[in-house]
């Protein structure tokens, strides 16, 4: 049974080397292993587990190492409502995350403040920190976070990130100062 | 000894402080005249009337009448699976009576919200601190006066709040109104 196809990556032929650019590895890099910060705060985090669960299995986009320290996380997915008092431990644990790091606003409560209309209720947790993907439900169904996290990972694919470092701007010439 | 029983036996203790056990629907009330007074009538019920177990405690805010607050104890006997219940009014300018932690322990937290929410403190409390706000949140959230929405604070490095865009609502539904039409959230005037 033949198991690879003669067009593939072929060690054989091509020896130990890939020819790509540096953004384009990096970036494959960074959307196949982005690490979540589970930021539990309301019933969505159970939908959040089931995603992690066997069923659902987000381990499929590279994402199953769950890091319960902002330290070592790239993503926050905030799941659940943030109250006011919450919001300020929640800006803080962001603040620690290292860059590149994303947010996913996960359902409405997170996106908006849902039903919440109150005076306890941050209304929305893009007030805090910068949101890149929003998913409606109340909560989303896991296969809409599994869907967030392959747009995610789209965008990260589709921006340049080394372009901005300062090394590369020195090499390039962009760098007047 | 049933409820009522039990309720007379209050009654007979502390005569004119209490009124007549009333009956609505098979539980049973009674109010206490002298908020001062909750910590003995608490450990009368609990020590001879065997009342072991505290529920609950709630407060009522009655805005617009004097006395403004009713805070509300709910009783219960484990042995003889019997509920009292005793209410007693606090005016707005005291905002202050005896705590019963003393005498039952769960009071603790229950005493903490409703210091939290209404702002009623309890003389004798150990830690009246707030349970479900931080500490230097300035109002008292379920307050007739306090609006829905909230009111705008900020408490540097602690929290803040905004009102929340209430976009015309509160949204009120209506239950067992025709069809779902006539059923779902809306605006509503209170006369309708």
């Amino acid at each position: 049974m033949q198991t690879q196809s003669d067009y593939a990556y072929d060690s054989k032929i091509e020896g130990d080397v890939i020819v790509t650019r540096v953004d384009a590895a990096l970036n494959w890099f960074r959307a196949n292993s982005v690490w979540p910060m589970p930021m539990g705060l309301a019933c969505c985090a159970i939908e959040l587990m089931a995603v992690g669960a066997s069923r659902f299995d987000i381990s499929r986009f590279g994402s199953e190492v769950m890091r319960f320290s902002p330290r070592q996380a790239d993503c926050m997915i905030v799941a659940g409502t943030v109250t006011y008092k919450m919001a300020a431990v929640l800006k803080r644990i962001y603040d620690q995350m290292p860059e590149p790091k994303w947010v996913i606003a996960m359902g409405a409560c997170a996106s908006t403040g849902g039903m919440y209309r109150s005076y306890a209720v941050l209304q929305g947790v893009d007030n805090i920190v910068p949101v890149d993907l929003y998913i409606s439900g109340c909560p989303p169904r896991p296969e809409a976070v599994l869907d967030a996290l392959m747009e995610l990972q789209k965008k990260i694919i589709s921006q340049p990130c080394i372009q901005d470092l300062n090394i590369v701007k020195t090499l390039t010439g962009q760098n007047k100062s | 000894m049933t409820a009522l029983e039990s309720a007379n036996q209050l009654k007979a203790k502390f005569g004119d402080l209490v009124t007549e056990p009333t009956e609505f629907r098979g539980e049973i009330s009674l109010s206490l005249a002298d908020a001062e007074k909750i910590f003995e009538v608490a450990g009368f019920a609990k020590q001879t009337l065997g009342f072991d177990f505290l529920v609950d405690i709630t407060s009522v805010d009655n805005y617009g009448e004097d006395p403004r607050w009713t805070v509300v104890y709910h009783l219960r006997s484990m042995t003889a699976n019997t509920e009292l219940r005793i209410k007693t009014n606090v005016s707005e300018e005291k905002s202050e009576l005896p705590s019963v932690l003393p005498v039952w322990r769960s009071a603790n937290w229950h005493e903490r919200e409703i210091y939290d929410m209404m702002g009623i403190r309890f003389s004798g409390h150990p830690d009246l601190r707030r349970i479900l706000m931080w500490e230097g949140y300035p109002y008292y959230p379920l307050r007739k006066d306090f609006p829905l929405a909230g009111k705008p604070t900020d408490l540097p490095n602690v929290a803040f709040t905004k009102p929340a865009p209430l976009e015309g609502g509160p949204f009120v539904t209506v239950a067992g109104g025709g069809d779902s039409i006539g059923r779902e959230p809306r605006v509503r005037n209170p006369e309708e």
